[in-house]
């Protein structure tokens, strides 16, 4: 028997807030154990928590970015059960009234694209972190991760593949750090993914059981964990077993999904309205107000103020990038990948700069520098209208192409213009003949038995003339020049 | 039973005689909160708050966390600058 597989997803993304969802401690990752708490996120008796505004903003923000119909009214509500990592005994949560419901993100699919659809999207607080290993028989708890604001993206079982399952998150990793709510880091945990996995035989409707995954911390362990899993459950099935509902560990170590048995009983969380927090309610003022914050670009180097009908989401971008800049479709994937990125290059075109050129630029010299440095583009000295200072400087003949790469380096390094560098450096570019005259000449001279071997139809020497032309003048003259003057002393005119 | 379900929840260890007085105390309580439903409400809004007040933010501002010693003082057990608690995961 054929079986077809059946996900749907959970995505939770810490929100990139500097202080936490109900109270004013950081949100920082990896400070000492217990530093960032306070009598709120401790839970202590008596406190108030009160809802931290940004947090509200990034999940509407979130949800307008895919395609989610924005509640005018919602609510909190306590989550209540019993965990070391959980100091209240009880999760602030959303239960009946999310914020954002009925979304949807497309993935690409054989050339066209599928829609994923989102069930809802809420708000709650993130719990603190249990350390199993190394406490003998004790856990050992730090609470500094307690009450960080935690958007939840929920996914209809949709997906039909791990790929898909991979592409999914993929592309909603983009969109969240493309909009500034979540930086998507999933080896840190600030975005993270379970995973409802069944399968059913081919053409049933009904769905099989389904078990939870957890702990899939990279978008490989994502592909790998849900292809094990199913391959589990489609042998459990075949084998006459059953498929039990429960939470599996992803075991990134031995490569397998295992049970996770926990003293946690089953689940029985008695939601109710929490009533220590007042209703949300998003007039169309507010909303306006976030849409367009939704719309504007988000860095410095971009100056010009653009006005644009829609969210500029990476597909939207990556659609301009191909039909109205002509760039191949490579080219668009690269540099819509990362919203300062692409803005960069925007911006750049803006100013007048051929778009290839600037594309080929950035995936080249750019990204080898930055790599060089482990260092984001928004991060360096470079700014788009130096690379189209530069490219001006070669379009006019001042300074030859490979000149050019000393240039930008120096540019990336010290910020200077294009102009400044090339006159401090004295790297203009002879054009002037005379000068060059004598260059080939002086080559020619000390050179004799080259120029023999040449005569006698060793044309491969004309790039060692070229070559030593060019060291004698720094690489600064003119290489058509040079070589029209070579094929004329040489004879081959 | 219910009654070892709802004790279950709250962490709670009944002995039989506990059941059966936590047991008929609850229902007399459910019971009498029951009363509420004969009244009709059909003409009035699902309240989430008493307080006819909504949308109380704050700032996204930074405050000063407590000391962790202050923080860990009443925990039930410590180690490092951890929270020691009972082994969780078997």
């Amino acid at each position: 028997m054929q079986y077809e597989t059946v996900i749907g997803l959970e995505i939770h993304a810490q929100l990139l807030t500097d202080s936490k969802m109900f109270c004013g401690c950081s949100t920082k990752f990896g400070s000492e154990p217990n530093t960032q708490t306070c009598p709120i996120c401790i839970g202590m008796p008596g406190v108030l928590p009160v809802m931290n505004k940004k947090a509200i903003e990034y999940v509407i923000k979130t949800g307008l970015a895919v395609n989610c119909k924005i509640a005018s009214y919602s609510r909190f509500a306590r989550k209540n059960y019993f965990y070391p990592d959980l100091p209240k005994g009880y999760q602030i949560s959303q239960y009946e009234l999310p914020i954002c419901e009925h979304g949807y993100v497309e993935i690409a699919d054989n050339g066209s694209t599928k829609k994923i659809m989102l069930t809802r999207i809420h708000l709650e607080e993130d719990a603190g972190k249990n350390i199993h290993e190394g406490a003998g028989n004790y856990s050992l708890v730090d609470l500094n991760r307690a009450g960080t604001p935690l958007m939840e993206i929920v996914s209809e079982p949709d997906i039909r593949s791990p790929k898909e399952a991979v592409e999914f998150v993929k592309k909603l990793r983009t969109i969240l750090r493309y909009i500034s709510v979540c930086d998507g880091n999933m080896e840190q945990g600030s975005l993270r993914c379970d995973a409802n996995v069944s399968v059913r035989p081919y053409g049933q409707e009904e769905f099989g059981v389904k078990t939870e995954i957890k702990n899939m911390n990279s978008f490989k362990f994502i592909e790998k964990a849900l292809e094990y899993e199913i391959k589990r459950q489609i042998k459990v099935l075949k084998d006459g077993g059953k498929i039990i509902q429960e939470t599996r560990l992803w075991n990134s170590e031995r490569g397998i999904t295992e049970s996770m048995r926990s003293k946690e009983e089953a689940h029985d969380y008695r939601y109710f309205p929490e009533p220590d927090l007042v209703p949300v309610d998003v007039d169309s003022g507010w909303l306006e107000q976030i849409r367009t914050h939704l719309m504007a670009p988000t860095f410095s180097f971009v100056r010009s103020s653009v006005h644009l009908e829609e969210p500029d989401l990476p597909d939207i971008k990556r659609q301009r990038f191909i039909c109205r800049y002509g760039l191949p479709e490579y080219d668009a994937d690269l540099l819509i990948s990362e919203r300062a990125m692409a803005e960069w290059f925007e911006q750049a075109v803006k100013l007048g700069a051929d778009p290839k050129i600037v594309s080929n630029w950035m995936m080249g010299e750019l990204t080898k520098l930055l790599n060089e440095e482990n260092k984001q583009i928004e991060e360096c000295m470079l700014k788009p209208e130096h690379l189209v200072g530069l490219l001006e400087l070669i379009n006019k003949g001042i300074i030859s192409g490979k000149i050019a790469k000393t240039v930008f380096e120096e540019m990336y390094k010290t910020g200077k213009n294009a102009d400044t560098i090339v006159k401090e450096k004295g790297l203009v570019q002879i054009s002037d003949e005379a000068d060059i005259e004598k260059a080939v000449d002086e080559v020619l001279e000390k050179n004799h038995e080259e120029v023999e071997r040449f005569k006698a139809g060793d044309e491969k020497l004309m790039g060692f003339f070229v070559g030593q032309i060019m060291k004698a003048t720094k690489g600064k003259a003119n290489p058509k020049i040079v070589n029209e003057l070579l094929k004329k002393k040489l004879g081959k005119e | 039973m219910k009654i070892d379900h709802i004790a279950m929840l709250a962490r709670l260890e009944l002995t039989n005689e506990e059941k059966e007085i936590f047991s008929k105390q609850l229902s007399s309580i459910i019971e009498y909160i029951d009363k509420l439903n004969e009244l009709d409400t059909t003409s009035i809004d699902p309240t989430a708050h008493v307080l006819p007040i909504k949308n109380i933010f704050r700032d996204d501002k930074l405050k000063p966390s407590l000391p962790k010693d202050k923080a860990l003082q009443n925990a039930p057990g410590r180690t490092d600058d951890f929270y020691r608690v009972p082994k969780i995961i078997e």
